[in-house]
């Protein structure tokens, strides 16, 4: 049950994308209780995937890419 | 010897998804956006020898950009015909009054919302572009495009324990990155 700093935010980071288990987010939770270091940095992970939903990154396909390449390397 | 230099074989992997950011964040068409990213790179190349090697060039390739959202404006307004604008009292009372007092109060329309979270995917792509190559790579298709565990694991060819290292290494860095500004 007990884990260590890393091991807890090595979960918080799956926790991001909905991929802990139950068992590894209470051990996580039972961390956090004790340890301020990790209940921070919990709550920092969570504020950066809240910014990551707010400012709707896009990026291009690997299609576009591989198109603006060609293109590019046409002009060189 | 110029501080930098061009590297144009390189600007697709580095830029385009910055670019394309800031273009869909002012044009709102992701097929226009495409389309100016593809024409700044090709104007870069172009006037690659007025570079003068004081910016950088990820600075230079959105001056670029930004002459090209101009422009794009401009044709757009063009096409139109002259805006004209009308405004009818709605009753007689009304006579006489201000017409800026008609006017949509800036403030309640939200503008400075949809700007502030254009200006936050700026911030973000920034950070994530000082990544190492392969973590923002993971971070970007994990957290952007949403692909699966197992997609990229398949992908990139590495297990789901490195995957979860990378992504959390990438994750510890743009949280310091995006500190200073955001959180």
């Amino acid at each position: 049950m007990k884990i260590s700093c890393e091991e807890a935010g090595h979960i918080c980071t799956k926790a991001q994308y909905k991929e802990a288990s139950a068992w590894e987010i209470f051990k996580l939770k039972f961390h956090s209780l004790f340890c301020k270091v990790c209940s921070k940095y919990s709550k920092k992970n969570t504020q950066l995937t809240n910014l990551c939903e707010k400012a709707n990154l896009q990026t291009l396909d690997k299609d576009t890419k591989e198109r603006m390449k060609k293109a590019l390397e046409q002009q060189l | 010897m110029p501080e930098h230099q061009l590297q144009p074989e390189k600007w697709v992997d580095n830029y385009a998804d910055y670019l394309f950011n800031y273009a869909v964040g002012r044009v709102s068409d992701s097929e226009l956006a495409k389309d100016l990213v593809q024409e700044t790179f090709i104007a870069g190349l172009n006037s690659a020898k007025n570079f003068k090697g004081d910016a950088a060039e990820r600075t230079w390739l959105i001056a670029i950009l930004k002459r090209k959202v101009i422009d794009q404006y401009r044709k757009q307004n063009s096409k139109k015909g002259k805006a004209e604008v009308r405004i009818s009292y709605t009753n007689d009372e009304a006579e006489g009054d201000w017409l800026e007092e008609n006017v949509a109060d800036p403030f309640i329309m939200g503008g400075d919302d949809k700007l502030e979270n254009k200006e936050l995917g700026l911030a973000i792509e920034g950070c994530i572009d000082k990544l190492p190559r392969k973590q923002a790579d993971v971070f970007k298709m994990k957290t952007i495009q949403g692909m699966s565990t197992e997609d990229i694991c398949n992908v990139l060819e590495i297990n789901p324990s490195n995957l979860w290292v990378i992504i959390h290494r990438a994750r510890t860095a743009l949280m310091g990155c995006l500190n200073e500004s955001w959180f």
